[in-house]
Order: C-alpha cells, then sequence, then structure tokens
C-alpha cells in the first residue's frame, strides 16, 4: 500500500509567555505511518494529545522537531518546514480536516460553505446539495446559513465540508461526537466509501462503535506531561 | 515568484522608530495581513510597501506583469503614478480619501478605467453598473452622487472604483473599520470572494484578528516597528510563538 503520511520524530511543547514562559510538553518522539486506505484511530485518555497531533499533521500547530511528510502530488511534502504557501497548495490538494466545532464566514448559505470547496477547484457545485441531503440536512436548510442549526447539524455540514473535495487525505477529529444513530450510520458509511476509494484517514473517536466499525489500527498516545 | 519582495526596510519618525528592518514577501494571489495595536508601525509599513513613504533605508521590489523587477523607492514619479492607477489599487478606511464626493457613483469607477484609456462611453458605463453591482449597490443608483450614500455603501463603491481596472496587487487600510458589524460582515464576504475570484494579491493591515483570520492566507504580527512573528495565518493565531502574539490572541473577546 501507498505510504501517504508518515511522521519522524514529531515533538510539541507548549511555551506559555503570559504564565512566565511555563512550558507544557504534549508530545515527543511521535513516528506514525498511515497508509492509503488506511483508517488509524489515535487514542489515549483527555490530554494525551490527540487532538494536538492531529494539529500539527495538518500545520495548524507549528512542530517544534521532527519532519510531517505527506504525499502531495508525486512527492513527499514536509508539513512541518513547508513555506505557508506550499502548505495551503497541500491543503488545497491533498489534505483535508474535519475540525471538533464549525468554523465559518458569518453569512454564508450551508450549501455555499460546502459548494465553494468545488467552485474554489473548478469543478461542479451540484455534489454539494448531493452530499448535505445525504447527511440528513433537508434541502429547506441549504439557503439558511449554519449559524442558528443544532450541534449535531452543524457538524454535519463540517462534515459534508470537509469529504466534498475527495482529499486523498483525511484528518477527522471526533466526525460523530454529536450525532444520533442513523447519522452516525452515514458518517460510517461515508468513511468506508472513502477507504475504498484509497483515502488515508486518520480520526480520533472516542465512540467504541464507531471506532471499532472504522479503525483498522489504533494508534496509542500517552499524556507526555511533567513541566520542565 | 513573488510579486512584491521588501528588504530591511527602516524608517524613524524622530526618535520613534516606526519600521525596524522588515521584510515582506508577497507572492501572487496571495492575501497578507500585518496585525498589531495601534502605533506598532502597521500603516507605516503598508504606505512604504506602496511607494507613498520612503524609508531611511531599505528597498522594495515590484515584479511587473513582464516579470521585470522595480526597486519601488527609485521609480520616476510618473511611473509609480501609473503603477497606481494601474497593476495597483489602494483601498483606505475612509473612503472619502480616494472617492470624488462630487463625481457620480459610476463616474468615481468609470474614471479609473478612462484612466487607464478606455474611451468609449457606453462601455465605460456598462462596465461600471457591472461594478456597481457586484459589490451589490443597485444599478438605479449609478448617477446619485457618493454623498447620497451610507458607510457602508461608500466603502462598496471604493472597493468597485479600485477594483474595476483588475489590480494585481492591492493594500488595503483597515478597510472595515468604523462600519457597523452587520456591514462588515457582508463586506468582508464581499472581499473575500472578489480577491480569491480576481486572484489578486493583497497587503491588509487591520487590528482585528477576526478580519485577519477570515481574509489573509498569511500573517504578518508588528510590535514597535518590528516583525515579531509571520506565517500561516490558522497557525500564528492558534499556535502563537511569541510572547506579544500570544498576548494580542489571548486578549480578543469571544462573541
Amino acid at each position: 500500500m501507498t505510504l501517504m503520511l508518515r511522521t519522524e520524530g514529531l515533538a510539541k511543547t507548549f511555551t506559555l509567555h503570559l504564565r512566565g514562559g511555563m512550558m507544557l510538553p504534549v508530545l515527543s518522539g511521535i513516528d506514525l505511518e498511515v497508509h492509503a486506505g488506511e483508517c488509524v484511530v489515535l487514542s489515549g485518555p483527555s490530554g494525551a494529545g490527540k487532538s494536538t497531533l492531529m494539529r500539527s499533521l495538518y500545520g495548524n500547530y507549528r512542530a517544534e522537531a521532527g519532519r510531517i511528510l505527506v504525499r502531495h502530488g508525486g512527492e513527499m511534502v514536509d508539513i512541518a518546514s513547508a513555506e505557508p504557501r506550499i502548505v495551503l497548495a497541500v491543503r488545497r490538494e491533498t489534505l483535508g480536516y474535519v475540525s471538533q466545532f464549525l468554523r465559518v464566514v458569518p453569512r454564508v448559505s450551508t450549501l455555499d460553505i460546502v459548494a465553494d470547496e468545488l467552485i474554489t477547484r473548478g469543478r461542479d457545485p451540484a455534489a454539494a446539495a448531493v452530499l448535505l441531503s445525504r447527511l440528513n440536512i433537508p434541502r429547506r436548510l441549504h439557503d439558511i446559513p449554519p449559524a442558528t442549526f443544532s450541534g449535531g447539524e452543524q457538524q454535519r455540514v463540517n462534515l459534508a465540508r470537509g469529504f466534498i473535495a475527495g482529499h486523498p487525505i483525511l484528518l477527522l477529529d471526533e466526525p460523530t461526537a454529536s450525532l444520533d444513530a442513523e447519522n452516525r450510520a452515514v458518517v460510517v458509511e461515508m468513511i468506508r466509501e472513502a477507504k475504498q476509494r484509497g483515502t488515508a484517514i486518520v480520526a480520533i473517536c472516542h465512540d467504541a462503535e464507531v471506532r471499532d466499525a472504522i479503525a483498522d489500527r489504533l494508534f496509542p498516545l500517552t499524556p507526555a506531561r511533567e513541566a520542565a | 515568484m513573488t510579486l512584491l519582495s521588501a528588504r530591511g526596510l527602516s524608517l524613524r519618525f524622530g526618535a520613534i522608530p516606526a519600521l525596524v528592518d522588515v521584510d515582506v514577501d508577497l507572492w501572487q494571489g496571495e492575501v497578507l495581513a500585518i496585525v498589531g495595536e495601534s502605533g506598532s508601525g502597521k500603516t507605516t509599513l503598508l504606505n512604504v510597501l506602496s511607494g507613498r513613504v520612503t524609508p531611511d533605508a531599505g528597498h522594495v521590489f515590484y515584479r511587473d506583469p513582464h516579470g521585470l523587477e522595480h526597486d519601488v523607492h527609485a521609480m520616476p514619479s510618473p511611473a509609480l503614478r501609473t503603477l497606481h492607477r494601474s497593476d495597483w489599487g489602494f483601498v483606505h478606511q475612509d473612503p472619502r480619501q480616494n472617492l470624488r464626493m462630487n463625481v457620480s457613483a459610476g463616474g468615481n469607477v468609470g474614471e479609473r478605467l478612462m484612466a487607464r484609456g478606455a474611451r468609449h462611453y457606453g462601455n465605460i458605463r456598462a462596465e461600471a453598473i457591472d461594478w456597481l453591482t457586484q459589490v451589490e449597490i443597485d444599478a438605479s443608483r449609478v448617477d446619485d452622487l457618493p454623498r447620497t450614500f451610507s458607510g457602508g455603501m461608500l466603502q462598496r463603491l471604493q472597493i468597485a472604483r479600485t477594483l474595476v481596472t483588475h489590480p494585481r496587487l492591492v493594500f488595503m487600510d483597515e478597510p472595515t473599520g468604523g462600519l457597523d458589524v452587520s456591514v462588515q460582515a457582508r463586506l468582508l464576504d464581499l472581499i473575500r470572494t472578489l480577491v480569491a475570484r480576481l486572484g489578486i494579491a493583497a497587503v491588509l493591515v487591520t487590528h482585528d484578528i477576526a478580519v485577519a483570520r477570515l481574509l489573509a492566507h498569511r500573517i504578518a504580527v508588528m510590535q514597535r516597528g518590528r516583525i515579531v512573528e509571520t506565517g500561516l495565518t490558522d497557525q500564528v493565531l492558534d499556535d502563537p510563538q511569541h510572547a506579544y502574539t500570544q498576548l494580542l490572541v489571548s486578549s480578543v473577546l469571544q462573541a
């Protein structure tokens, strides 16, 4: 199987300047490999650094040490050291991320939020409405900005936006946390289909049932702790 | 290749260092936000980058569509004026600085086209109306004077006037400052959409971190005339490294 993502000796410590330079070590010596068509679920107790690792993989957090190699086009790009515009290109073409909470431009309609992902890639936006409907966001809500939606609805909009472009690598932070059983099943099915297409997936998922359904293997993290 | 690059910019106003050894690189189609509190040197940097203020030291290079690099502060002033009329645009916080208040809305937009050589009245008017519509000003207002417009409309008119010539590079100084929050949101979405669609590069000065997050690919944080941190917008805002950036980010009220 094609290697899609690999970290080598990845480390992350937060330095809190407003707390007298207090150091919070979260990750050290992380060596993770994810292949095409595989779903790796990050596991470990709260505070073990699962979200920090995921945000580092996306380039949202700056790695303190180590490399984050992502297969982008034909080559491996190191997210930890790449120029901002390269990271943006990797995010556009290769690396998708579904965060825990939806963050959008105020007053933009639900449909536009999802369709925009297709339009900016020069593709037909028609698929956006289909995917939203599949995630049980009915047509009558498509023209409304999601600000007034319930937590579960917002998460489904977030998932639609994350899945619509078909990135070869997907990072999913608690994709089913606030969903009911019916919608959980839809998301599990979408993840299965993505894997069949060869998408490499890294997920955080506390729901044991969903985890068992999507994970090919677990990647355990243990709290690093003890402030230096 | 970079569109605009600055090296070693320094400028003092008397005893006050407004810019200290500032480097900036801007790529085609890239939006760079310059953030920092009042007096940090943001607007001074914008004015130096756009050739409006001459630095004590350092250079600003602009690469034209033919790939030729120009030292902005060594250009003869007619050439710099031509650049400001064609390749570049400037959006001021106060639209009155850029608009001609005794010329109709359509005239304000058409004037930029004429300055670039357009002569056919019908075409100019049609394009002006098209741009008014793009910035959500009703076409029926084309012959009205800007003084009959609200603050938000004036700002949208200024944006139409600036973008009508399809500039490659736009400088924006607090483009949403002084507007109501509801007007701001609409204007931000408008700027975001137009800049992305036209592939315009922009340098945006703002003290509002939320504006930077929405519009910018990259962010530069200024404090006392220095760039103390720069990087991908979401990285700088979500994982700030410098003490001043951490203070700036942690001081923002959560709505």
